[in-house]
């Protein structure tokens, strides 16, 4: 039974959650060992030393921040001190941008490298060459031409996520059954109306499959970005909070890229059965 | 005769083999079909059926020779010349209808939505599919699904249909019902109807004229066998016909044995002049015994053979 399959794996999903996060709170608990030192001396040492605490945060000093943050998320208190939906907002927009030019740029181009063998043969080392570079290692080029730390980061964004857009358009165009391909050549269908009515919604799915894998790529450079240009975003936000030693934060941020780049996954997986058709 | 409708002049199709050898799948092939005419190729597999099909249908161009329909040399494909796949090749994406209306827009480019899908259910009722239009191909039976490619082709009302073994991928009471329909629907509408098939009932059913094709490489067309069978026969008193047994074992006889030797045992063979068949005519005899010569011909008498 399906329903009572998914019921058994969701109260498993609950347990394994209590499980985890009393672990962590017995771990992070209260060590009761204080050592009676000097108030001077004591102002230098952390919270650990003079009250026992733990310097990693439990689960519910983690919860009670994370409240804190989801009441206010768009405050906006100057450049180091904003709400955690501004710096998702930055951070979305950014891969929202870069994204939608690499789909702007690799969709027509993987439809011209698939359509045509010459092209696809006279690219290919290229791409070979350009697809495993890190696309950190773009960013100080970036900086240099681009001369703004924003854009630049787009920029990484762009070219982290062609790739394998890129590569899945022209294989899916590439591998349109020709059955396919001689049914619009017998009715003498145009190029142009069989890139459209055949071709694109044959190769549609590994496209959209292209698309997924580019997106959640693009939301894991994203954060490494944002540490390195800085300014706005939830990557500067994670090396800010750093920085002040908030530990806490640094969790509360961890378990928000998550959740986004789980959303945007999903929103890309929905896209993909729309456009999947059963043979 | 002098309605040549189809008329194959010569064709070749080589591929380059390895070692700047060429493979020769066929040369010098001649054949016509008349206007109105069902003619079914039968041949084993590697002989080029298909691709003399698909040079018909000008998905494939002949190395030499050329294609005359209708008066004009071929080049390319045309909407005159309606191919129904083996593999039914119905997009998945489309409905029935959909897949149907896809053909009919794409002859009739000015015409409106409407009108495209009223042209379109005609055939879909035609090919007895009412009801199933707003199906996906995934959601039909083998035999449904041909049935589209079979709407599919005849809504665009060509000047001819191409089929290659469109039933060879069903079960045998399916195949019967579909052998059925099209027999049917090619002779209410007169179609000229060019078929490949491994099925020797089949052709003996559905065909006018059956050209037997010698083992590939270096395939020929042995002869042409006319059926002899009246136009009006019916799939359950087929077999009752005098002449049946005669041209089944004809065709057996030569898809067993013939086909492998016929090009080294008849070197007169006259590539543009193919034998007629006519089995059970008068001054044409099929001998019961082996030591007889199996048939005998006209050369010359054929129709549309004589070029």
């Amino acid at each position: 039974m399906t329903s009572s399959l998914r019921l058994r794996a969701g109260l498993v999903s609950i347990v394994l959650l209590a499980a985890f996060l009393g672990v962590w709170h017995l771990a992070t608990r209260s060590t009761s060992a204080t050592t009676t030192m000097s108030p001077e001396y004591a102002k230098l040492m952390g919270l650990t030393a003079t009250q026992g605490k733990s310097a990693m945060p439990g689960p519910l000093d983690v919860g009670a921040k994370l409240w804190e943050h989801l009441r206010r998320p768009f405050y906006d208190n100057g450049p180091n001190d904003k709400g955690l939906g501004i710096q998702l907002g930055y951070s979305i927009a950014r891969v929202g941008l870069g994204y939608l030019l690499a789909v702007l740029v690799a969709i027509p181009l993987g439809f011209l490298i698939g359509m045509s063998p010459l092209l696809s043969k006279a690219l290919d080392p290229f791409i070979q060459v350009l697809k495993p570079i890190s696309p950190l290692a773009w960013m100080p080029l970036a900086l240099y031409t681009i001369k703004d730390s924003s854009i630049s980061a787009i920029f990484v964004i762009f070219i982290c996520s062609i790739w394998p857009m890129l590569l899945n358009t022209v294989f899916g165009v590439a591998s349109v059954r020709k059955e396919w391909i001689n049914v619009a050549r017998t009715l003498e269908v145009g190029t142009v109306r069989r890139a459209f009515t055949v071709i694109l919604p044959a190769a549609a799915p590994t496209i959209l499959t292209g698309m997924r894998i580019s997106i959640g790529i693009a939301w894991l450079v994203i954060v490494a970005a944002e540490m390195l240009v800085g300014g706005t975003g939830i990557g500067y936000f994670v090396w800010n909070e750093w920085n002040n030693l908030s530990i806490t934060n640094v969790i509360i941020a961890i378990l928000l890229i998550g959740i986004v780049g789980m959303l945007l996954d999903q929103i890309l997986a929905r896209f993909t059965r729309m456009v999947t058709f059963p043979e | 005769m002098t309605d040549k409708f189809i008329s194959i002049e010569g064709i070749a199709k080589r591929y380059p083999g390895a070692s700047d050898a060429t493979t020769t799948i066929f040369e010098n092939l001649w054949l016509s079909m008349a206007r109105g005419e069902f003619a079914c190729v039968i041949g084993h597999s590697g002989c080029g059926k298909t691709t003399v099909l698909n040079i018909l249908a000008g998905l494939d161009a002949p190395s030499e020779g050329a294609v005359i329909v209708d008066g004009q040399a071929i080049s390319g494909t045309s909407l005159d010349r309606a191919v129904i796949f083996q593999s039914h090749a119905l997009l998945p994406w489309r409905t029935v209808l959909g897949n149907v209306a896809y053909a009919v827009s794409s002859k009739w480019r000015s015409w409106d939505r409407a009108k495209v899908k009223a042209h379109a259910q005609t055939f879909i009722d035609l090919v007895g599919l009412s009801g199933s239009e707003h199906k996906r191909p995934s959601e039909l039976s083998g035999g449904m699904k041909q049935r589209v490619g079979i709407a599919r082709a005849l809504s665009i009302t060509p000047k001819m249909m191409l089929m290659d073994e469109p039933f060879s991928a069903l079960d045998a009471l399916t195949r019967g019902t579909l052998q059925d329909e099209v027999r049917r629907i090619c002779l209410e509408t007169g179609q000229t109807a060019f078929m490949i098939t491994h099925d020797v009932d089949e052709a003996i059913y559905l065909a006018d004229k059956i050209f037997l094709m010698t083992n590939g490489p270096g395939a020929v067309l042995a002869e042409v066998v006319e059926n002899p069978l009246p136009r009006d026969r019916g799939r359950t008193d087929l077999h009752r016909h005098p002449l049946y047994y005669a041209l089944r074992n004809h065709i057996i006889d030569f898809l067993v044995t013939r086909s492998k030797a016929f090009t080294t045992e008849k070197t007169d063979h006259d590539s543009r002049n193919v034998p007629l068949v006519q089995i059970g005519k008068p001054g044409l005899t099929i001998a019961a015994g082996n030591d007889e010569p199996r048939q005998t011909w006209i050369p010359g008498t054929s129709p549309g053979l004589s070029a």
